[in-house]
């Protein structure tokens, strides 16, 4: 499985440099460099098998029942950014290691470059249309984190959140007009797709599937009207604007539009949108490029122009325009990471990136001048670099264009004009901060960057001459493979000469060239005068305060909705909730007849109805004090649960029982724990009760018996009627002979939907944390912070064995004493209990869940006679911990059935015959239900002692002063 | 199962279901909140109670061990009310 295997190796590179040190710069940048110069072998030698139009499909089946599959494919288009993606990710790892400061933590920014680079070549990589939208979105979320990486930084913030609103909002129209296209086609696979042009083309949907999917596209690649977010994006450290916003991720618009050109291209529609988009993003970004004077910004203006271009050639619906494309991608990636790198260069050796203060600095460093140098000679289109033979090309499709009549006289001018432009901000960036007299303020002494850091930068610019003179030996093969996939198969004759004669293409070249050297002379003398500092005529016209005044209205819009439809009181949601609820039964049963069912009734003992009057009576009572006093109506609802555990006991459901005695003395506890923060109720602000707040309480009162009795005779009803289609069967007879287990409720839990038990316990785990967390920073309301009152008022000569004591009196003399000696005894037997109702949860009603429960109540009994410093001093419980361990060995232990060959979270039982035990079952589930014990520990304990200590931290804040908390120090 | 021992059985739950019915009187209606406590805590007393009887009812061990697990951890909610009647919140 090589593209399995490819696509794997960036995402095990990612969580292996996560786990690295976090400042050790080297090893971090080896280890990513190596990965990333891995994979980029491992792709280059797939190279004769994606030659001749040849395609490797890999399968990888998920879920066969629903025929969803992974499909990986690797033709030579994706061939060739796969390329660019790997190549240029090593080149960007070493160069980081030299960019980035020893204060940053590089670990995170190598793991995100890591996971981008996965996430990239998943897109690329992705034979289906579904999953490459999956990480068409991935990118963006990688990105986010990446533009953000400094994130203390307010520019940062705001320019990985405009990136991700833009690129996401894309993605999500993306993701719609895929699923059109699919319902198009009939089929997600891009093979499928790509395969059936036409009919998709003459389908009536398929205005909507085009315009989604180049909403997803011209946002990506930073289009007009979407092209504002790019250039906020360059808050990003300089590695990563070379490797996401030049090179790769911003190609990957660019690259759906050329993936998908030979199924949606050839329509009126694409011809308006895609190249009208294209050729008003060429100029523009070209035009505002020239007034920057943030290197960065030029080079990101510059590269929104590019990618303009770049849409324009694939908007033409013509093959040889659409080759070109492919070849500017390749050419546009390799001199603008380059160009990037030089920039971070100057940035990192001067400590400033304004061109007006950079001067003259070829002399200080020589090197970097001459890469920077011949790298903006390939961005203006230079003969003998590469960037002249895509820009000749794409001179070549403006003339001899003939669609449409209109634009044919267009094209050209266009072309040339942002060509001119082209050429004025390759000089501005090139020229200018390398020539001229030296300047002598800049934050730092420039001097030549580290050798390896001009490395990356050498071997690109290397490359832009190469291809730039040789190109039918060097680029030739892999162009052909690339550019055969995306025009169908069928390469049009195209030539790669350098010098194709005294042809309109070289003409416009020239004149571009030299108009572009009288432009830029002109413009400097005229910004040496302090004018034209800002782009004249686009300086009203910004998008971002388009957007932001958009994202303004949206915000007003849905609070505006949110006061007109929603509320805030909770009677009036319950009320909605529940009317509704019982509208939609009263709806539902008149479909369905309203009958009794005709199953066995058992027959009724008075013990029994006297039991549930008791229960109800509680249950009653409980939600009727609720208001009035809560501490009754905790104890009504201990004796409602009570009767519930009778009952399941009566019914023989004993494990349902167990279970739900230990969760009834947990929830006591946690209820009395929240209660102490609860504010008090204040008596004496009732109103008198009006006719209208009768008729108030009568309607809901009318609700809440309609609701309650409804839901009681619906299960009345359900009970009475045998199951029609029950899996319990299929459970019972599969428990014993394929679970090794006899009881049937814990086989089902630790083995048959054991990947369920893993995936709640996970979520238990998490739901612990966020509690822990929330609770960390809960401020109690001002009328509970203080001491309850029954730890008030004491004279201050007592001697107790109180906790805390407030100098205590009356109650305050070893009454602890009889409590305490009874829980720390109750510790090993419970213990004991707890290990007897885990090691036998196979075959007997218990297992890891209750066991869990019995321990934590336990611990709490401790809490709860010692106070949470004392047992906190002496016994160090580390609930999260707990929670680790346990999800670790859930996992592990799944992991182990894999091991042998098993599918995931399989039982073995073994039956092990010891000295003086006898035989001992013991299933390799036992593990598994010890790691649910864990979690449960872990999870009750974190919640609760999160709640237990907000006393000893509220109690510490209003007594700062020395003397308080000597008398504290006492207890 | 004799008839005398399901005569017993069943006269013991009523009992046990009039004694229950008498606790919660005194749970209802108080009238301070110790009395409260020490109802519920009589009334897990008499939930362990039934629980044992059923268990005899059914020939079952695993009745016991619920009723082993109410007298093991009934008193810890007890203690709890207990305590935070006593000093206003459970654990300080």
């Amino acid at each position: 499985m090589p593209l399995a295997a490819l696509l794997l190796l960036p995402f095990l590179g990612s969580v292996l440099t996560a786990l690295l040190p976090t400042r050790a710069r080297s090893e971090l940048a080896a280890c990513a460099g190596f990965v990333s110069a891995g994979a980029a072998v491992w792709v280059i030698s797939l190279f004769p098998r994606v030659r001749d139009g040849g395609v490797i499909r890999e399968t990888i089946s998920w879920v066969p029942s629903l025929g969803l599959d992974l499909v990986l494919r690797l033709d030579g288009f994706a061939w060739m950014f796969a390329v660019l993606i790997t190549v240029i990710g090593a080149l960007v790892c070493l160069y980081a290691r030299y960019y980035m400061s020893p204060e940053d933590p590089v670990a995170r920014l190598y793991a995100f470059l890591l996971a981008f680079m996965g996430a990239m070549l998943g897109v690329v990589l992705s034979g289906n249309l579904v999953q490459l939208v999956v990480f068409w979105e991935l990118t963006s979320l990688v990105s986010f984190l990446l533009i953000g990486y400094w994130h203390h930084r307010v520019d940062a913030q705001r320019g990985a959140r405009m990136a991700l609103t833009v690129t996401g909002a894309g993605g999500l129209a993306l993701l719609g007009g895929v699923l059109l296209l699919g319902h198009i086609v009939g089929s997600y696979e891009l093979d499928v797709a790509l395969a059936s042009g036409d009919r998709v083309r003459a389908h009536p949907l398929y205005p909507a599937a085009l315009v989604l999917i180049l909403l997803g596209a011209l946002t990506k690649s930073a289009q007009f009207p979407f092209h504002f977010w790019l250039p906020r994006a360059m808050a990003a450290p300089t590695p990563v604007s070379a490797y996401l916003h030049s090179a790769t991720m911003v190609k990957a618009g660019v690259f759906l539009l050329a993936r998908l050109w030979p199924v949606l291209s050839g329509t009126e529609l694409w011809f308006w949108i895609v190249s009208g988009a294209g050729m008003t993003t060429l100029l523009l970004g070209a035009y505002i490029a020239m007034f920057q004077h943030d290197l960065k910004r030029v080079l990101a203006y510059s590269t929104i122009s590019h990618l303009g271009l770049i849409t324009l050639l694939f908007g033409l619906n013509s093959s040889l325009a659409a080759v070109a494309g492919v070849f500017h991608i390749m050419n546009h990636a390799t001199f603008k990471a380059s160009l990037f790198m030089a920039a971070g260069v100057v940035d990192h050796e001067t400590g400033t990136r304004d061109i007006r203060r950079l001067n003259g600095l070829i002399r200080s460093m020589p090197r970097t001048g001459a890469l920077a140098l011949v790298a903006s000679g390939a961005m203006a289109g230079v003969p003998l670099l590469n960037g002249f033979l895509s820009k000749e090309m794409f001179f070549a499709e403006t003339m001899f264009f003939s669609a449409h009549p209109s634009v044919e006289v267009m094209l050209p001018v266009v072309a040339t004009i942002a060509a001119i432009f082209a050429v004025v901000y390759s000089l501005r960036f090139g020229y200018d901060i390398f020539f001229g007299p030296p300047s002598t303020d800049l934050p730092r002494q420039p001097e030549e960057a580290p050798r390896w850091m001009r490395t990356p930068i050498e071997l690109l610019v290397l490359s832009c001459l190469i291809v730039g003179v040789a190109p039918t030996i060097s680029i030739g093969p892999s162009l052909a493979a690339a550019a055969r996939p995306v025009v169908g198969g069928t390469l049009p004759e195209y030539s790669l000469a350098i010098w194709h004669g005294f042809n309109p293409p070289f003409v416009m070249s020239l004149v571009a060239i030299a108009g572009g050297v009288l432009g830029y002379l002109w413009l400097r003398k005229h910004q040496e005068q302090g004018r034209l500092q800002d782009a004249p005529f686009v300086g009203r016209l910004n998008a971002r305060r388009l957007f932001e005044s958009a994202l303004l209205g949206l915000t007003r819009l849905s609070r505006r909705v949110l006061r007109l439809a929603g509320t805030r009181r909770l009677q009036t949601q319950m009320f909605t909730i529940i009317a509704v609820a019982l509208l939609l039964a009263l709806l539902a049963a008149r479909g369905v007849p309203l009958e009794w069912g005709d199953r066995d009734r058992l027959p009724a003992s008075p013990a029994f109805v006297l039991l549930w009057v008791i229960g109800a009576v509680c249950a009653v009572g409980a939600a009727v004090m609720a208001k009035f006093h809560r501490l009754i109506a905790i104890t009504l609802m201990g004796g409602a649960g009570l009767v519930t555990c009778l009952t399941f006991m009566w019914f023989s459901a004993p494990d349902l029982a167990l279970t739900q005695i230990v969760v009834e003395i947990i929830t006591t506890i946690l209820l009395l724990l929240g209660l102490r923060w609860l504010p008090m109720r204040i008596e004496g602000i009732s109103r008198p009760v009006t006719a209208r707040d009768r008729m108030r309480r009568g309607r809901d009162l009318l609700l809440a018996i309609g609701a309650g009795s409804g839901l009681a005779a619906l299960s009345y009803a359900m009970l009475t009627r045998p199951a029609p289609h029950s899996i319990s069967p299929f459970f019972l007879s599969r428990a014993l002979p394929e679970g090794g287990g006899a009881n049937v409720v814990n086989v089902m839990l630790v083995d048959f939907r054991a990947f369920d038990t893993l995936g709640e316990i996970t979520v238990l785990g998490a739901v612990a944390l966020t509690v822990y967390a929330l609770l960390r920073r809960f401020r109690p309301p001002p009328e509970s912070i203080e001491q309850p009152h029954q730890q008030r008022a004491f004279p201050a000569d007592v001697v107790t064995d109180l906790v805390k004591p407030r100098t205590a009196e009356d109650a305050a003399r070893g009454y602890m004493m009889v409590p305490a000696v009874i829980a720390r005894l109750l510790l090993p037997v419970s213990v004991l209990v707890a290990a007897h109702f885990l090691l036998r949860g196979h075959n007997e009603p218990g297992g890891g869940f209750v066991a869990g429960l019995v321990v934590a109540i336990a611990m709490l009994m401790q809490y709860m006679v010692s106070g949470a410093l004392w047992l906190e001093a002496r016994a160090r419980l580390r609930p999260v911990r707990w929670i680790a361990v346990g999800l670790l060995l859930g996992a592990i232990t799944g992991l182990g059935a894999l091991a042998v060959g098993y599918p995931f979270l399989t039982t073995h039982t073994a039956h092990v015959r010891l000295p003086l035990v006898g035989e001992v079952h013991l299933p390799s589930a036992t593990f598994f239900d010890l790691g649910v014990f864990a979690v449960v520990v872990g999870a009750t304990l974190l919640t609760l002692t999160a709640l237990a200590h907000q006393s000893l931290r509220a109690h510490r804040r209003p007594t700062q002063s020395p003397a308080s908390s000597t008398s504290e120090g006492t207890s | 199962m004799s008839a005398l021992l399901s005569g017993a059985i069943a006269f013991a739950l009523g009992c046990y279901a009039v004694a229950s019915v008498l606790v919660v009187i005194r749970l209802i209606r108080g009238p301070r909140a110790q009395d409260r406590v020490f109802a519920l805590d009589l009334l897990y007393f008499h939930a362990m109670l039934v629980m044992l009887v059923l268990g005899i009812r059914h020939r079952s061990d695993t009745y016991f061990e619920a009723a082993l697990l109410i007298a093991l951890f009934s008193f810890v909610s007890s203690s709890a009310m207990a305590k935070f009647i006593l000093r206003g919140e459970v654990i300080e």
